[in-house]
Order: structure tokens, then sequence, then C-alpha cells
């Protein structure tokens, strides 16, 4: 299937958000919002989603960029490649939990073309699903990862709901360990909703990664002041350094005095279908020394309640190493 | 996850969902998928054919929505190696494709179609890019490098391919162009760049015949050389 063209669609290069914004609402879910392409075009090669129209958002200077806020945090354009973001002195210096994080993004060309808000916006990797078949995610009865053959190798350890997909992002444990903001402007104008809340599970919509609905536009994640500064651990883990996405991924902001954990957020990636904030370690460790003692308890806590499926029990061990080395070595 | 698992899926492995594509017209929704690639290949309609590209693949063949005003004019002028080029691009057209069988430039290699091995890297503004995974439309305001871009008027060849002869670089050479437009796009942002960023900068390049290490010692030589 590899080398044929993509389905036929029209094609708009609005020249302004609103622009967009007007088109992406008109044609509702017919249309598709195009950022840097990597996730949609195979979509589109692959036959499984063929939308009519599709509104590339390329063009859009003013969805590009990163600035300081008033109040001391930052504004990223959805549109700002990762390249950019991961070698932003500004993010280095305040965040670098974010800039580590895109750092392990696929390969470099990916990141020269991949945008921020494609890569929040980006759909599971659920090879079932990705290979077109009639899933629940795709609108049928079935989950053919949780069966006793299905290679669910890569699936969720929490939040199985029908579907057991997992969220594939990097960046977007970090952006909610840093409590980010996402700005999304429709017909009615712009709107902002914590990154916690931006992810949504299949017990909320099984067709549906995030609150997004068609004619909504990502146009900035917004990173407050709060965390600014702050002690910080990325680690992913995955079966290639280059192009393989999270088997786990960890991200935690964290605030420590006199060896003590004032504060703390930590967030783990690809063992639900959204990124999972770990608020039992968060309370287990706040208060506590900063040691070894407290790391080992935070492991252990962070996978409580986890429920494998059949080739995915190693995420446990995984998930708990990964939360012990981020307490201990941030 | 990568589509290499895809093929150890259980024996009841589900069949995909086709939409009433140009393709599925040689394949009803219900045929299995070994039915499936036998009919488009009886049809003639398979990968680099650059005849089915250019007949097979119009919107209105495929049952796409009629023009609406305002989407993107067809006919663009696009700068491919310093020089402009007028032609005439699908909405649903990649830049590899439209290199490649448009302008014949074929120096730009296609192998996985879907970001995953390198062969197809071009530079925009100087900076890497998969040409397969770029809508040729959205390319149309970028300063297009290819392999074929790189020797200088006089025919003399960059440093990049100088190095990669000197230093044996290519074993079969299907992932060399790719290479050498990452080295490129390397020593443009960073002329001197230690072994371990040349690593990193080359990542986005898979060698399937693993001559990772005469790659990297013909980027450090270019580095030396230019
Ligand atoms: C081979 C490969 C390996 C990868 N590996 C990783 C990995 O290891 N880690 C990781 O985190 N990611 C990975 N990715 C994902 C990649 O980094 C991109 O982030 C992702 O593909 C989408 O970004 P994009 O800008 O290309 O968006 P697109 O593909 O154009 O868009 C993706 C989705 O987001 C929607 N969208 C985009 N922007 C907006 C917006 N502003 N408003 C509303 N909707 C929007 C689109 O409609 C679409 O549904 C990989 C991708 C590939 C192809
Ligand atoms: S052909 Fe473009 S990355 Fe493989
Ligand atoms: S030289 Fe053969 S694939 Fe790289």
């Amino acid at each position: 299937m590899s080398k044929d063209m993509m389905p036929g669609f029209e094609l708009y290069q609005p020249d302004s958000v609103d622009g967009a914004v007007d088109l992406l609402g008109r044609y509702g879910g017919e249309a598709w919002a195009l950022a840097g392409g990597n996730d949609s075009l195979d979509w589109f090669k692959d036959r499984v989603k063929r939308p009519q129209y599709v509104v590339d958002l390329s063009g859009l200077d003013e969805l590009r960029g990163i600035r300081e806020m008033d109040d001391g945090g930052i504004e990223i354009g959805a549109m700002t490649s990762l390249t950019e973001i991961e070698s932003s002195a500004l993010i280095q210096e305040r965040y670098s939990v974010l800039a580590d994080a895109t750092r392990r993004v696929a390969s470099p060309q990916i990141r020269n073309a991949s945008t921020i808000g494609g890569n929040v916006c980006q759909d599971t990797r659920c090879w079932y699903y990705r290979y077109g078949v009639d899933c629940y995610r795709a609108g049928g009865n079935e989950c053919y990862a949780d069966t006793p053959e299905g290679q669910n190798r890569e699936h969720c350890l929490w939040g199985a709901d029908r579907c057991i997909a997992v969220s594939p992002s990097d960046m977007a444990p970090a952006l909610v360990a840093l409590d980010a903001r996402m700005v999304v402007r429709d017909a009615d104008g712009d709107r902002e909703i914590a990154a916690e809340e931006f992810f949504i599970g299949p017990d909320i919509d099984i067709e549906r990664m995030t609150v997004l609905e068609p004619g909504d536009v990502l146009t900035a994640i917004r990173i407050p002041a709060d965390w600014a500064g702050a002690r910080f651990y990325f680690e992913k883990v995955a079966d290639r350094n280059t192009w393989d996405f999270p088997l786990v991924n960890i991200a935690a902001a964290m605030f420590v005095e006199d060896d003590t954990v004032q504060s703390i957020r930590i967030v783990a990636g690809a063992v639900q279908c959204i990124p999972r904030r770990l608020t039992a370690v968060e309370q287990a460790v706040t208060g506590q020394p900063k040691n070894e003692a407290t790391a080992a308890v935070a492991g252990q806590t962070a996978v409580r309640g986890a429920t494998p499926f059949n080739f995915n029990h190693f995420k446990i061990p995984l998930l708990q190493n990964l939360v012990t080395r981020a307490i201990r070595d941030a | 996850m990568s589509d290499k698992n895809l093929v150890t899926g259980p024996e009841s492995f589900p069949e995909p969902r086709f939409d009433d594509g140009a393709l599925t017209q040689v394949a009803s929704t219900k045929a299995s998928r070994r039915q499936f690639i036998k009919g488009v290949i009886a049809s003639g309609a398979v990968a680099s054919s650059a005849a089915v590209f250019l007949t097979a693949c119009e919107p209105g063949e495929q049952g796409a929505a009629p023009a609406a005003a305002g989407g993107v004019e067809r006919l663009l002028t696009l700068n491919v190696n310093g020089q402009m080029r007028r032609v005439d691009v699908m909405p649903n057209e990649t830049l590899a494709m439209t290199l490649r069988y448009k302008l014949n430039l074929t120096g730009t290699k296609l192998g996985c179609d879907r970001g995953e091995c390198g062969a197809c890297t071009v530079l925009l503004d100087d900076v890497a890019h998969y040409s397969c995974s770029t809508l040729t439309h959205a390319a149309r305001n970028k300063a297009i490098t290819t392999v074929e871009g790189l020797e200088s008027e006089s025919g003399e060849l960059h440093p990049v391919q100088q190095a990669m002869i000197d230093e044996l670089g290519p074993q079969c050479g299907f992932c060399t162009p790719g290479q050498i437009m990452s080295a490129v796009a390397l020593l443009t942002a960073n002329p001197n760049p230690t072994r371990d960023e040349a690593r990193l900068a080359m990542s986005g390049n898979l060698c399937r015949c693993g001559a990772y290490d005469n790659y990297l010692n013909s980027v450090m030589r270019a580095a030396e050389m230019a």
C-alpha cells in the first residue's frame, strides 16, 4: 500500500486563524486541520481517515513562536516546531523538562516539521485502530487488542473502557506536569483549558483523544510561571532511540527545600489513554525527605492498581523504576 | 509502535475498512487483504508508476468534493535547487511525488513513505525534512534543495558528496541521498560538529545496510574539508 497517492481532497491555506476557524466550522466533521502533517498524512495514505476538506495551518505565522507573558510564564504558538522548542534558550532555562521531552520525540526531520499543537492532538498508535479495522474507537463493537492473542504490548495499564489504547505523546506528560493551559478558538472566541482536562479517555468519548471538537483550533499553549526553574525529570523508554513511541515515559516537576519535597507534579505517558497524573505519588512524597527510601515508596505507589494485559506486564516494573528514578534524581 | 509489528497479528486478523477510493474500484471492501493487493497489482495501479500517478489520482475520480472557491491554485511556482519551476500540483500530492514524478528529480528516494526511514530527506530553507510527509503546497514558499542541487555550477561535488566517496560511505546506496541531505543540513547549521552531534543529526536516516559508521566518518571528513 505504501507508495500510491492519498485520496483527493480540497486544500485550503487560509491566511488568518479566524479564516481557518471559519472553514473548519463550516465543514465540521468533513474537515481536517493540517499542521506538520506527520500524523495526518499517514491516516490519509492508509485511507482510514478521508476528510473532504483539509485546512493547512502552516501559513499562519500568528500561531508560531515562543513569547514571554506578563505574569512570567510563556506562551508557545500551536504551530511552533518541536525543533524550535527543544532549542529555545527560554524553555531550556525555565522549563527544561519540556525541552528534554521534545528532544526525545521521533527523529530530527520529524521534529523539524512537527508542531506542538499536532503533537498534543495526535491520535493513538494502537496498530489495530491505525490499520483501519472497525474497532470501538473507529465506531465498531470490538477491541482487537483486548483478546487472548491480541498484540497489546504497547497498551494501557489503567483506564481501559472497551478501548485499551494509550496516549502516544512525549510532550503531553511534560505539559501536564507544568500545569499548562491550552488556548482553543472556535467561532465564539477563545477559551483556556487546563492540559489535564484537555486529554480525554474512552470513558468520556471513545472516538477522540482530546476535548477538541470539529471547528476548534488550538492556537497556543501557555505555561504558567508557577513551575519555572523547578527541579525537573524526564525519561522515556522506547524500543529504539529514534522514531519509536514511548513504552513508558515520565515527567516530573518539583520544588525541594532543605532536602524535603515541598511540592510536586508527576505524570506518566503511554500507560493510559490520557497522560496519567500520579496524584498518589505526589501525596506520598510531599513533605518527605528527597532520598532513596522516599523514591522507593513513590515507585511502589505509582503502580498500585495497574491492570496489565497479556503482553504488557513489563510496563509495571518499568513505570515503577522510572518513578523511583524521577524522585531520586530530579 | 511501527508497522513492522503488523505481520505478527493473530490468525483471525480483522480486515481494514477501505473507503470508496480509486484503488478500491479493483477490490470490494469485503475482499481479503491478499486479494486486494493482487487486485491492485493486476490493475497496474502499483506504487511508483508515474503514469498511474499522473492519470489516476485526479480528485474528481476519487469521489472527492468538487472544487470549492478559495481552495488552492494547482499551478505553482516552486523554488527547486535555485530554479523557479512551474508545476501543476494536486492538493493531495507529497513533495516526494512532485520531485520524482513531475520534476524528474529521482535522486530523492522513497523508502517507507511514512516518515520512518529518511530516504526522502530534502532541505526546506536549509532544514532537513521528509519530503514523503510534506504536502507540496505547504512547501511552496520555501527554497527546496535536493541532492541534485548540491554540486557547484562547475560540476564540482559538494564536500559532503566528495567525503562520502573518499570514506566509502554507502554500501548499496539507496539511503545515500537522504544521508547526504541530513549531513548538509547539519554542516550548514553547525560547521564543526562533534561525532556525537553528527550521530544525533543523522539519526533520522535509516540504513538497511548498516553503514552508519562509514556515514559518520564521511560527515566528519566533510566538516574538516569545508
Ligand atoms: C514515525 C513517527 C514517529 C513518531 N514518534 C513520536 C514519538 O516518539 N513521540 C511523540 O511524542 N510523537 C511522535 N510522533 C508524532 C509526531 O511528533 C507529531 O507530533 C505528530 O505526528 C503530529 O504533529 P504534526 O504537527 O505533524 O500534526 P499533524 O499530523 O498535521 O496533525 C495531527 C492531528 O492534530 C490535529 N491538529 C494539529 N494542529 C492542530 C491545531 N492547531 N488545532 C486543532 N487540531 C490540530 C490535526 O487535525 C490532526 O488530527 C511520531 C510521528 C511519526 C510519523
Ligand atoms: S520515504 Fe520518507 S521517511 Fe521513508
Ligand atoms: S547503504 Fe544500503 S541502505 Fe544505506
